[in-house]
């Protein structure tokens, strides 16, 4: 009786692990940004390694500066252009393809079963592949290309299941963030969070990864979501599915139960329903990031703003160009800049604060993001609101926090 | 071994963008890291903390963003020592990573004052507190070799690379 991330790494070493050993694995693919590109470029100059361990297993993806924003930014980016000329790394994506966590699955980099680290906190989003994705540091993921492998200690895996439909104008947003209000800032801390029921079996692979995105903010390790048809269906691959046969917890949801939710500044955990919060005034919206800038992200705000116009400053930035052009194609963008929305370069966008829509002094957002820390999206004063991108479009229509709910009848 | 140093206290959920916030790491200067360190919780941290000082934090300290130069910003402000009721696992890594001293130890947060002076006794795995003695885990072997080799660029150079 296993975990499946116990038993993809008994798998991968070739004999069988425990929870809380220390063991050796072999990545199967490493990705990495142009956020925490120059410090691993500068990490493996003082290793003196000369060639990574296998081009055919890394990625590199522009999307933290996506297009730079000062001369340091575009220099910096400039080191890691000539890094991936020198390593003759092909899967290579520049400034507008998108972020990391949503170009690598899309280009079908991933399989179920892999073993997967990036140098970025939300790694933990290709857990939705039934895959194992660790995010790591920059010395980690250096050491990592040096040698194609790295240490890790076995984790325990919460089991999250969840049952039941989600209610109209309800999403995988709404529910992760009640779960991030049971679980805690850290309590799923150096564990996995595995979720499973109908209402996952029965999500779409974005809504999964909108799940698994946000398992970090619990403190977890990674997120894993058991792969099936949906899942080889989006990588256009076939992979290695394991199953979990046991937990060392397990966290029963009712979806059907759940109204649209809201993490109130300046913690994940701070979940309120949007009905007690409604009417606090605000000055932005953002919809896009790893968590949702995804086609259904954009389709089900575009639905709420059809017809109507924001109040405040709309941005949305679509999460890959995939996306980008999709919405084009299907006049969703008409829908949105006739709405008044802004409409971004894919990448990370203003999310981070460094660029594209960051906040001022006292400025208020609703963001459908993942991070709502002090001064994480511009000015220490400023106030982050994390939710859906329902709630995000009808908060624009109000200028002021609003349960999507009745723009749906 | 042992260290000394003054406490400045921090409560929980400390992270990283507030450690380091994320307009200054597009920065080919590195040297600013440790001046912004801190900057979301107290922007004149990095005037008043010296060489030896010690941060004391409560749960989950380092959370967030995997930005490694949290850790940087820290240990080139000087600070000898994290002392935390536990950390964010990535955090966790990359200070050992990098050779910073992190504590993992019950208690400490409800034992000291800022401004206190505590001493850390590595070996014994000893916190000592003006209201006793505290005590932590001590890592587990390879990571205390990663740590003792200087960081993990140290150890890779050590074991990894020689064969």
């Amino acid at each position: 009786m296993s975990s499946a991330i116990e038993k993809i790494l008994s798998y991968s070493i070739g004999k069988n692990v425990s929870v809380g050993e220390f063991v050796e694995v072999n990545i199967d693919f490493a990705y990495f940004h142009d956020g925490t590109g120059p410090l691993i470029i500068d990490v493996l100059k003082e290793m003196e390694v000369s060639n990574i361990f296998d081009k055919n297993r890394v990625a590199v993806i522009f999307d933290h500066s996506a297009p730079p924003y000062n001369d340091q930014s575009a220099t910096l980016q400039s080191k890691v252009r000539n890094f991936v000329i020198e390593q003759k790394i092909e899967k290579f994506h520049d400034i507008g393809e998108g972020i990391c966590h949503q170009v690598v699955p899309e280009k079908g980099y991933i399989a179920p079963g892999m073993i997967i680290t990036g140098a970025d906190s939300h790694t933990c989003t290709l857990g939705a592949f039934g895959a194992i994705a660790i995010g790591m540091g920059a010395t980690d993921m250096a050491y990592i290309l040096a040698t194609g492998k790295t240490w890790l200690k076995v984790p325990e895996t919460i089991g999250v299941e969840c049952n039941g439909k989600l209610k109209e104008g309800v999403t995988s947003k709404d529910l992760i963030l009640e779960i991030a209000r049971i679980i805690g800032t850290d309590g799923a801390n150096y564990k996995v969070l595995e979720f499973f029921g109908d209402t996952i079996k029965n999500m779409s692979i974005s809504s999964r990864m909108t799940m698994t995105n946000m398992a970090i903010e619990m403190g977890a390790k990674t997120a894993f979501i058991e792969p099936d048809e949906k899942t080889i269906e989006f990588l256009g691959r076939n992979g290695i599915k394991f199953k979990s046969d046991i937990f060392i917890e397990t966290i029963s949801i009712d979806s059907s139960s759940i109204d649209p939710k809201i993490a109130c500044p300046d913690n994940i955990s701070n979940v309120k329903s949007v009905s007690e919060v409604e009417g606090i005034e605000i000055d932005q919206v953002f919809i896009g990031s790893c968590t949702n800038g995804r086609y259904e992200d954009i389709y089900e705000a575009a639905r709420i703003l059809k017809g109507k116009k924001s109040r405040v400053k709309l941005i949305v930035i679509p999460a890959s160009k995939s996306i980008l052009m999709k919405i084009i194609k299907d006049g969703i963008i008409d829908i949105l800049l006739e709405a008044g929305a802004i409409i971004g370069v894919p990448g990370c966008g203003p999310c981070l604060g460094v660029h594209m829509g960051v906040l001022g002094e006292n400025e208020i957002c609703v963001s459908t993001s993942n991070r709502n820390f002090i001064g994480r999206m511009g000015a220490k004063s400023s106030k982050v609101y994390l939710a859906s991108s329902l709630t995000a479009a009808a908060s624009a229509i109000e200028g002021k926090i609003t349960d999507p709910r009745k723009y749906l009848k | 071994m042992i260290i000394k140093g003054r406490v400045w206290k921090f409560g929980n959920d400390v992270n990283t963008d507030v450690i380091i916030p994320a307009k200054y790491l597009r920065s080919v200067d590195k040297s600013i890291w440790p001046k912004h360190v801190m900057e979301g919780l107290d922007p004149t941290f990095s005037s008043k903390v010296k060489p030896g000082d010690i941060i004391v934090a409560g749960k989950n300290f380092g959370c967030g963003s995997s930005r490694e130069q949290a850790v940087l910003a820290i240990k080139w402000a000087g600070i000898s020592a994290v002392v935390a009721e536990s950390f964010a696992r990535i955090f966790f890594r990359n200070g050992i990573n990098n050779g910073l001293l992190l504590i993992e130890c019950k208690g400490i947060h409800n034992s000291v004052d800022e401004g206190d002076i505590i001493e850390i006794d590595i070996d014994k795995g000893i916190v000592k507190t003006k209201k006793g003695e505290l005590s932590f885990k001590p890592l587990p072997p390879l990571l205390q070799e990663i740590l003792n080799s200087g960081g993990l660029v140290e150890y890779y150079k050590k074991k990894v690379k020689r064969y």
